[in-house]
């Protein structure tokens, strides 16, 4: 017998897959939100693409995102690097105060509309969790067992690799699955600039004025961040136990 | 053999360690003694660099420490430190063959080491090998420590106060189980500790240090008798020198031909003489009997002979 938790779990990936797959036997229940005879559901394109595009977009930033603040709290914990820690943190923190609308605004300029603003935008919201996370986990790691590891003759890459950011990875997943869940909720304003993703639904919503999209949108996207939220837990417990640290 | 030429760790203002010269006899210990602050701990992390000196030379078996590599340096001396540092995410076994997986061991021979060591330490490989550190107890843990400081056979072992976290009675056992080890590979160790009656119980030598500077070097006996400097006298303490002198005597050295009369308790040759003393005190007799491990005498240790050698000339 599955535990509550998981059945609801379950549940939440069925109704995600059945709107995305069948939308139109919800039709009824957005009836109501409807005027003038508009359709209830979304039929300027298909909800399944639009969801993938949203996550394609969602994992590539986040994956940049990752790559960079976690790269950035590796460099600013070593001898040399200490002294990039407040430069790091500042840009960090600019990145995730900087409204991500605000963000898209200067890029489209630069960059031109579509996908390529929309990232630059969630790569650098996502930063923030995922570099401060990095930092903590690799400033909590105990001082006698890395000075244990240097008093066992490791070079500083095999301290790195084979103490460090073993005993940091509880955090760090932590982070990038923050950053994740995050990203899923910011990458709607994408559409704003002609990024394929749930944001169309939404502005289509708003555009015609029909409350049964913008309802759609909305719910779309918040299942899919609350499964992505589980999701990565169950990852992370299963990394966490693979490295003995759970 | 260890060679400590007149080495010195200066931070900005601070002189940390202050023109130190010592030679730690190979296959000996050494036990630096100090309080908090008075350099003994960098001391020791100069002999395997994992602080660089200053000033001055450290030759360990005939090379100059200078001229290896830190880490390959110390892949060859073995580190054991207080709260034993294991790895949390690896096993006993795993932690107990970091040194010999750095060195590249073959499999074969580095599980043998491993399973060696845990047998030597009281651990039965296939009960502990596969548990994780927070599964131990305190003085287990501190064991897989030593353990894995020995692991890639390393001819000098530096320790820093490898017991400060155990409770006395364990703390005990760990340093009989030391010198066990110690005498049984040859180890050359240099063990650092706040403890006089530690460094006193394990220190074929024992150093003093105050302000970075070592103030005495020399056998205990030497350091009760012959005191170089106020503080040694003070740090050793005055009012049971004499006891404590005792206690660096064996029954054996201080053995008389003949046995004692019916009423003496029976003593082993290497009891300490402070020992002796005591049972003799409790049994209200005037000589012990020294007894082989078969059970027949080898002698005798009289209440005047003890007295005499608590005396102070």
């Amino acid at each position: 017998m599955p535990r509550p938790a998981t059945l609801l779990r379950l549940a939440a990936l069925a109704l995600l897959l059945a709107f995305l797959i069948v939308p139109q036997r919800f039709a009824p229940l957005f009836v109501p939100f409807t005027e003038y005879g508009a359709p209830p559901i979304y039929d300027q394109g298909s909800l399944p693409m639009l969801a993938l595009a949203h996550l394609g977009t969602v994992f590539a930033a986040t994956a940049v995102s990752a790559i960079v603040a976690i790269g950035l709290g590796i460099l600013v914990t070593r001898a040399g690097g200490a002294e990039f820690l407040p430069l790091s943190r500042t840009l960090v923190n600019i990145g995730q105060t900087f409204p991500p609308v605000a963000v898209l605004a200067i890029a489209v300029p630069l960059v031109g509309f579509g996908e390529l603003p929309t990232l630059i935008a969630l790569f650098a919201y996502g930063l923030l969790p995922i570099f401060e996370n990095t930092l903590s986990g690799l400033q909590s790691c105990p001082p006698a067992v890395v000075e244990a590891a240097d008093g066992m003759g490791m070079s500083p890459r095999q301290r790195l690799l084979a103490v460090e950011l073993p005993l940091a990875m509880p955090l760090i997943l932590e982070g990038v699955r923050l950053s994740l869940v995050v990203n899923v909720g910011t990458a709607t304003i994408g559409s704003t600039v002609a990024a394929k993703g749930l944001g169309e639904v939404i502005i289509a919503g708003l555009l015609s004025n029909n409350t049964a999209f913008i309802l759609q949108g909305g719910l779309v996207t918040g299942l899919m961040a609350i499964l992505l939220y589980e999701l990565m837990g169950t990852v992370e417990r299963r990394i966490l136990r693979a490295t003995h640290l759970a | 053999m260890i060679e400590i030429s007149s080495l010195s760790k200066v931070y900005a203002e601070a002189t940390v360690v202050d023109e130190v010269s010592m030679v730690v006899a190979g296959g000996s210990i050494t036990a630096i003694v100090g309080t908090s602050g008075s350099g003994k701990s960098t001391l020791l992390r100069m002999i395997n660099r994992l602080v660089e000196p200053t000033r001055g030379r450290v030759v360990i078996n005939g090379r100059d420490a200078a001229t290896v590599p830190g880490h390959l340096l110390r892949r060859e001396i073995g580190y054991a430190i207080q709260g034993h540092g294991l790895f949390p995410h690896r096993t006993v076994a795993e932690n107990i063959a970091t040194v010999p997986r750095l060195l590249g061991w073959q499999a074969a021979r580095t599980r043998a080491r491993v399973e060696e060591l845990l047998r030597i330490f009281q651990l039965e490989p296939a009960e502990y090998g596969a548990k994780f550190p927070h599964q131990l107890s305190g003085g287990q843990q501190q064991r897989v420590g030593v353990a894995r400081a020995l692991a890639a056979e390393p001819r000098v072992l530096l320790m820093d106060e490898p017991f400060g976290a155990l409770d006395p009675i364990i703390r005990g056992q760990a340093q009989d189980d030391l010198r066990d080890i110690q005498r049984r590979f040859g180890t050359t160790v240099v063990l650092v500790t706040h403890d006089i009656d530690e460094a006193f119980r394990l220190g074929d030598h024992v150093g003093v240090m105050s302000r970075g500077r070592l103030l005495q070097y020399d056998r205990p006996a030497m350091l009760l008798t012959h005191p170089a400097d106020p503080f040694v006298s003070r740090l050793t303490g005055t009012a049971d020198r004499a006891l404590k002198l005792l206690s660096l005597t064996t029954a054996a050295q201080a053995m008389e031909p003949g046995a004692a009369a019916g009423d003496g308790p029976a003593v082993a040759a290497t009891d300490s003489l402070r020992d002796v003393l005591a049972q003799l005190l409790w049994s209200g007799a005037a000589a012990a009997t020294v007894r082989r491990p078969d059970g027949s005498a080898a002698g005798q240790v009289t209440l005047a002979g003890i007295l005499a050698r608590g005396r102070s000339d």
